[in-house]
């Protein structure tokens, strides 16, 4: 089975639920466990929320792109902003860093995409933006043959 | 919006049953509210009932980190109650479980606090 669907949208925080939303709509039909749903409506919201948080930050909001590819078990998902892109990428996927430690940000992010997705891939560019890659391998329950 | 919240005060515990979901957008009013009650009414307990919460990510973890550290100064706590299965795994993933009080419901969380 595949199937796809690519969306742009304007990083504003009202648009991390309307992501969600999105992306579980889409999952919808396909006969998954519900754990496989949440993991992938909370790694859909950690990347969209980064997008907004951090990538559209002290700017005017640009857009966001979330992509969601699916061929039989494997799931593929991308989110793109084209913001002010992560410095230190591998000091960001820390547990716990945040820069943002005022605003009650608990820096976990990152870690709870790395622990709910099988790769997790960051490819950022400062002043360009930040383009989050996620696989995920799925186990569907047993239809009626 | 997709929260829903509904807070009242008993003594120095401030409830708040949340109904939706809880993420970067929906928690900022949220701390808002409850930040102010905590300073405006001396709380020292905060109770979160999460029975109608269905969906939470790690916004909601810095929210209670924070009120967390808040609270501690005051030598308060805070006690998570009714929590579903994802719920529960974004809190011991997160750590939460080791800074809160869980409890399974509204009416433990009374008995805990002798409030019933």
């Amino acid at each position: 089975m595949k199937n796809y669907f690519k969306l742009t949208f304007l990083g504003i925080l009202p648009n991390v639920t309307f992501a969600r939303g999105c992306v579980v709509s889409f999952l919808m039909d396909l006969d998954l466990n519900l754990t496989y749903v949440n993991e992938i409506k909370t790694i859909v919201s950690e990347a969209v929320t980064n997008a907004v948080v951090h990538g559209y930050e002290n700017r005017e909001p640009g857009d966001v792109i979330l992509e969601v590819y699916l061929e039989d078990d494997v799931m593929k998902i991308v989110v793109e902003d084209f913001g002010v892109g992560i410095e230190d990428v591998q000091k960001a996927r820390e547990p716990l860093f945040t820069t943002k430690l005022q605003e009650d940000r608990a820096g976990l992010g990152f870690t709870i995409m790395d622990i709910f997705s099988d790769e997790l891939d960051v490819e950022s560019t400062v002043g360009k933006g930040t383009k989050v890659l996620i696989t995920k391998f799925l186990k569907f329950n047993k239809r009626d043959e | 919006m997709t929260l829903n919240v509904q807070m009242f005060i008993k003594k120095y515990i401030l409830y708040c049953r949340l109904d939706g979901e809880l993420d970067q957008h929906t928690v900022e009013s949220l701390r808002i509210r409850v930040t102010e009650l905590i300073d405006k009414y001396s709380i020292q307990y905060l109770v979160l009932n999460f029975k109608n919460l269905t969906f939470m990510d790690s916004s909601g973890v810095g929210f209670i980190i924070g009120r967390f550290n808040r609270l501690k100064q005051k030598k308060g706590q805070i006690i998570l109650c009714s929590l579903n299965d994802n719920i529960k795994r974004i809190v011991y993933l997160s750590g939460l479980n080791k800074i809160c009080i869980i409890k399974n419901t509204e009416e433990e969380v009374n008995n805990y606090l002798g409030v019933a």
